[in-house]
């Protein structure tokens, strides 16, 4: 149970800024999901809050106390790194129970304590068991069972089911979850995983070169992305570049109310927003390929100046490569220099003529 | 062959190349035996025999006669004295300067740590004798000529290159992410060192002081060239034996008492540390 703030925090690397002035407030029993490319800076983030690599500039702030000089020891977090880092030359058994051993528990109470964590993860009799003999998922879960097993007030999890099967996967989301809620840790989630983020984050981080892009609810972000990079790098996103003249953008055939100045833009279009109408004659575009997914169809057309998109449609809805059709937006998004501009409220949004 | 590919290969030729790989096994330990132990066994024979005239392919009376010979003897007393003691030391100072020293490069920067680890090189780089040549006359201004200590102190020179790239490595080999979870876990950075660091790189260490130990034991043209004549360890009285008296036997006898303590360390070591962890150590 703890809060935690940042406070433009930066991390300098030579000269590679790996984090840049970047500042978010985390609340007491929430859980953050740091979403980015590889190499935004998100393990960086997390090792300074873990007190392993010092900010070259910045504060970090737990429960309101300034911990930025604490060393990782004195630190009320906890820690599940990327690459597992068990202790080779210890069993299961007293890779989870080192930290309880450093607390001088009696005997009884730390053999409780890390069945009981290794239970949660799924790993029960596997106490005896050396590290090398686990899986790479079975070192990930025993990863997060030392590290759960302390009970931390803040866990800070750096992609931990990165080598699982989607089962196991969603199996120990939903018990980290389910102990996140439980226990009321304040957790911070790295993930590469968008459905992983969009699924149990209360809030969303998305970085970008050391920058914090957008910090929003996993709805929002996904329906009302900030920037540019965000659209593009949240779900499935049409970036079209066009222009727009005289409060009509027009691109890859659809023109679309826009109220704003004369200039290059880019518009955006989730492949769900897009509706497609069939047409004999030579308007819209053409059907390339049909990906039937069973609950939805997935559709790539090609318009008459050669941009590409990718269209969404309810399965069973008869749709084959080489037809053709027309493009209709039921909602969009339009960037300019990165940021967003425009967005029409949904009840503003009225069928788009076709070209 | 590895599991998977002799999974792969079925069962008809796992038979077979279970059978050539034991062939050239086989071949290999015969061999080894041949060339390492006749020696061995030849001087084992000799230590133990009274009376052996040549066509005799065994000796005609085996004894203890010489054991009692040479081990009253005050001079191999004093020789047995002066090696243990010798090597015992040379391996403590050894480990008290270079053990951290390897730490230190391992672990941290400091001005100057390539070039300083890089000179540790270099002196093996040399010829040896004639570096040993050039010291020996600085020693000889100094008083340190035919002078335990002086012994001691060039021994010390040539067990750095156990004693610092043997641990550098294995310090180096520590993932530094497991001392980081340890001091996640809540452990101070002595605590680390003690629970995380040290246990692994016990056996490259182990290795490292039993190979200076015995090094340092075995060593004779060092201790030749700067101890002679008041210094004398044992296997430079073994060599005035064989040069001077021509008892086969006295020189057997030394060889098998030279044999047994770095025996006893080597078996000590395996038992703390098992065979694997020791040949992992070296690999290392
Ligand atoms: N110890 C270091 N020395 C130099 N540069 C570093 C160091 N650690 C990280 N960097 C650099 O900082 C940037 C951010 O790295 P970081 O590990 O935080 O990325 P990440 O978002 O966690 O990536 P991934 O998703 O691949 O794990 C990268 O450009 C990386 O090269
Ligand atoms: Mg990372």
């Amino acid at each position: 149970m703890a809060t935690l703030e940042i406070k433009n925090l930066s991390r300098l690397f030579g000269n590679t800024c790996a984090v840049d002035d970047l500042s978010l407030t985390i609340g007491d029993g929430e859980l953050v999901c740091l979403l980015g490319p590889s190499g935004s800076g998100k393990s960086t983030v997390l090792r300074m809050i873990g007190g392993f690599e010092e900010p070259t500039a910045g504060a970090i702030l737990i429960d309101g106390q300034d911990v930025t000089r604490v060393p990782p020891e004195r630190r009320p977090t906890g820690m599940v790194f990327q690459s597992h880092a068990l202790w080779t030359h210890m069993n299961v058994f007293a890779n989870v129970a080192f930290g309880l051993k450093l607390r001088r528990l009696p005997k009884d109470e730390i053999r409780r304590r890390v069945n009981g964590s290794l239970a949660t993860v799924g790993l029960e009799g596997y106490g005896e068991r050396k590290t090398s003999q686990l899986s790479g998922g079975q070192q990930q879960r025993v990863a997060l069972a030392r590290s759960l097993v302390l009970e931390p007030k803040i866990l800070l999890l750096d992609e931990p089911f990165a080598s699982l099967d989607q089962h196991l996967r969603e199996r120990l989301r939903e018990e980290v979850r389910e102990i996140q809620r439980r226990v009321g840790i304040t957790m911070i989630f790295v993930t590469h995983g968008q459905d992983e983020a969009l699924a149990i984050a209360d809030r969303i981080a998305v970085m970008r070169d050391g920058r914090l892009e957008q910090l929003s609810r996993p709805d929002r972000l996904y329906r009302q992305p900030q920037t540019e990079f965000v659209a593009g790098f949240v779900g499935q996103m049409n970036l079209l570049q066009g222009a727009i003249r005289s409060n009509v953008m027009s691109v890859a055939g659809i023109d679309l109310p826009v109220a704003l100045a004369d200039g290059p833009a880019t518009l955006a279009l989730r492949p769900e927003d897009i509706a497609l109408e069939k047409r004999g004659d030579d308007g819209g575009a053409d059907v390339m390929r049909v990906t039937d997914f069973g609950t939805h169809l997935s559709i790539e057309v090609r318009t008459r100046c050669r941009q590409r998109l990718k269209i969404m449609a309810p399965p069973g809805t008869g749709w084959s490569a080489g037809m053709r059709a027309t493009l209709s937006a039921r909602k969009f998004s339009v960037y300019r220099d990165g940021k967003l501009c425009f967005m029409p409220q949904p009840c503003d949004v009225r069928p788009a003529a076709a070209a | 062959m590895s599991m998977p590919a002799l999974r792969r290969a079925g069962p008809a030729s796992l038979g077979l190349s279970r059978l050539r790989a034991n062939g050239a096994g086989i071949t290999i330990a015969a061999l080894l035996s041949l060339f390492i132990l006749t020696p061995l066994v030849n001087v084992a024979i000799w230590a133990f025999t009274e009376i052996w005239r040549y066509p005799a392919v065994i000796p005609q009376k085996f004894g203890f006669r010489f054991w009692g010979d040479v081990l009253s003897r005050g001079d191999v007393h004093l020789a047995m004295t002066t090696s243990l003691s010798l090597a015992a030391i040379v391996t403590a100072l050894s480990a008290l300067i270079c053990l951290p020293a390897s730490y230190a490069f391992a672990r941290m920067d400091f001005p100057g740590r390539n070039l300083f680890f890089m000179s540790f090189l270099t002196v093996y780089a040399f010829p040896k004798f004639g570096l040993y040549i050039t010291i020996a006359t600085i020693f000889l201004g100094l008083g340190l000529i035919g002078n335990f200590w002086g012994v001691v102190l060039i021994q010390l020179v040539s067990t750095l290159m156990f004693m610092v790239w043997i641990p550098v490595s294995a310090f180096q080999n520590v993932d530094r992410r497991q001392e980081e979870a340890a001091r996640d876990a809540g452990a101070s950075p002595l605590r680390v060192f003690w629970s995380i660091t040290l246990p692994q790189v016990l056996p490259a260490i182990s290795a490292a002081v039993l190979l200076t130990f015995v090094n340092t034991f075995y060593e004779t043209e060092v201790a030749w060239l700067i101890g002679a004549p008041e210094v004398r360890t044992v296997p430079l009285l073994m060599v005035r034996f064989i040069n001077s008296e021509l008892v086969v036997q006295y020189g057997a006898v030394l060889s098998l008492l030279l044999w047994v303590p770095s025996f006893v360390l080597l078996m000590l070591v395996r038992r703390f540390l098992g065979a694997q962890a020791l040949g992992r150590a070296l690999g290392a």
